[in-house]
């Protein structure tokens, strides 16, 4: 028998963590359950052991849920996990998932739901970690995906990757249409899943969308992998640009006044073009993005992405892509949404 | 299995990301606020003293900001200057409205 995955069960009312500790053992894996009654002893309990998987509940008395995802998400990032509720607010829904939880489930009221929850408890714990497309949560969206099949859900995911946005409809477990650009149905599908980063959200469902897509997921997901691979072995695998060879191309966009491209704790100085004193300027836009993303947090207003400034000299626009953050400048003439079309531009350029 | 509804408790709350203003002073300090009551005060102070701060970093970099907006997934920020304080105004992102349980 292979290694045990250990889940650790997070739950102020101690009755319902002997329940679902009783519920977990019919988990085909047979995984070791260990359980939390507060926010601050789950948290001194996956410092001190690894963990595969963390079931959260989302209402607790001071540390409440969404605090304890945004720390783990920081802290833990190859932990998977599971956002448990019995609040039926779509809001909270959108929020955990922002958080990067891999499964978001009402408390499960009946067998069929049990069912449906064991199931994908079980797909989680068995999944292994992928290299392909992983999203800014560290989830991936082929996960998602066959999460929100497995478990019968409706719903609608907008990805976002660069300057590229698409949309994937699911309705009772089906993916029943896709849309990227110009394109939609079966081609937009697999365009969408061709995309190696970006980030995503979960928006409600649309049940009344037509049907364009009539293959099943699996072999939608099934198509797209051999369609990737394909690729991969015709191309080789790509690999990000050196800083240097790109700065100097976005620094050519239209009406962009300085570029600064820069990875935390990358030593030497950082890359810029357009700038007297790029150290200072680099030192302000990591102190913004280290306070922001920290009143984030506390606000459990999801992750930072990103952050404008309208002035009478220039105009500025600082976001992140991967681990490369950016601080642009931007013409006073320019409209804000003018800048924001302009970054989402460079951010596809580097992307690209 | 119904039983198990039992077991939803009524007690904690979550706290809902809100929407309205509020205006600051060059301290910081909140002078009026639309937003509901029930959010935190101390963390409305922070929105106000972050948003002040950087706009005052900005212009220590040669950066002067009059405005400030800041994109999180679940919220928007954004902050005008006003003679050294600010107007802040915040805006919860995506579909609000509660939906009933199927």
């Amino acid at each position: 028998m292979g290694t045990r995955h250990k889940v650790l069960l997070l739950d102020d009312d101690v009755d319902l963590l002997d329940m679902y500790r009783q519920l977990l053992t019919q988990l085909p894996s047979q995984p070791e359950i260990f359980t939390a009654s507060s926010g601050p002893r789950a948290m001194a309990m996956l410092e001190a052991d690894r963990f595969r998987l963390l079931i959260c509940d989302l209402k607790m008395p001071k540390m409440d849920g969404l605090q304890v995802l945004s720390i783990v998400r920081r802290k833990h990032p190859e932990l998977r996990t599971v956002a448990l509720t019995s609040v039926a607010d779509e809001q909270f829904r959108s929020r955990a998932y922002a958080l990067g939880v891999d499964l978001f489930w009402y408390k499960p009221a009946t067998e069929q739901e049990i069912k449906m929850f064991l199931e994908c408890l079980e797909s989680l714990l068995g999944r292994e970690t992928e290299n392909g497309f992983r999203v800014v949560q560290s989830k991936s969206l082929v996960d998602i995906i066959q999460l929100e099949c497995i478990s019968q859900s409706s719903s609608t995911l907008r990805i976002t990757n660069g300057g590229h946005t698409g949309k994937i409809w699911i309705h009772d477990g089906e993916v029943i249409d896709a849309e990227a650009g110009d394109l939609v149905g079966e081609p937009a599908f697999h365009r969408i899943l061709s995309w190696r980063a970006g980030g995503f959200e979960s928006l409600p469902p649309e049940p009344s969308r037509p049907r364009t897509i009539l293959k099943s997921y699996n072999g939608l997901l099934l198509e797209t992998a051999q369609a990737l691979d394909e690729k991969r072995a015709k191309n080789g695998d790509g690999t990000t640009p050196p800083i240097s060879s790109t700065v100097p191309q976005l620094s050519q966009i239209e009406g962009i006044e300085f570029v600064l491209a820069m990875k935390p704790g990358q030593e030497g100085p950082p890359m810029a073009r357009g700038l007297e004193n790029p150290e200072r300027m680099a030192e302000w836009s990591h102190q913004i993005f280290e306070r922001f993303r920290g009143l984030g947090d506390r606000l459990h207003a999801g992750p930072l992405e990103h952050f404008e400034g309208v002035g009478p000299q220039r105009n500025i626009s600082l976001t992140t892509h991967g681990e490369t953050e950016f601080c642009l400048g931007w013409k006073h003439s320019m409209s804000l949404d003018q800048v924001r079309e302009m970054t989402k531009k460079i951010l596809t350029l580097w992307a690209s | 299995m119904g039983f198990l509804r039992l077991f939803s408790k009524p007690a904690a709350t979550l706290l809902r990301l809100p929407s309205g203003s509020f205006t600051v002073d060059r301290e910081g300090t909140v002078l009026v606020r639309t937003l509901p009551s029930s959010y935190p005060m101390e963390l409305v102070e922070e929105i106000g003293q972050q948003m002040i701060a950087a706009f005052r970093e900005a212009a220590a970099v040669q950066l002067p900001l009059s405005e400030i907006v800041v994109n999180y997934s679940s919220m928007k920020i954004t902050a005008r200057e006003l003679r050294g304080g600010a107007i802040v105004f915040l805006s919860a992102k995506g579909n609000l409205a509660r939906t009933e349980r199927n």
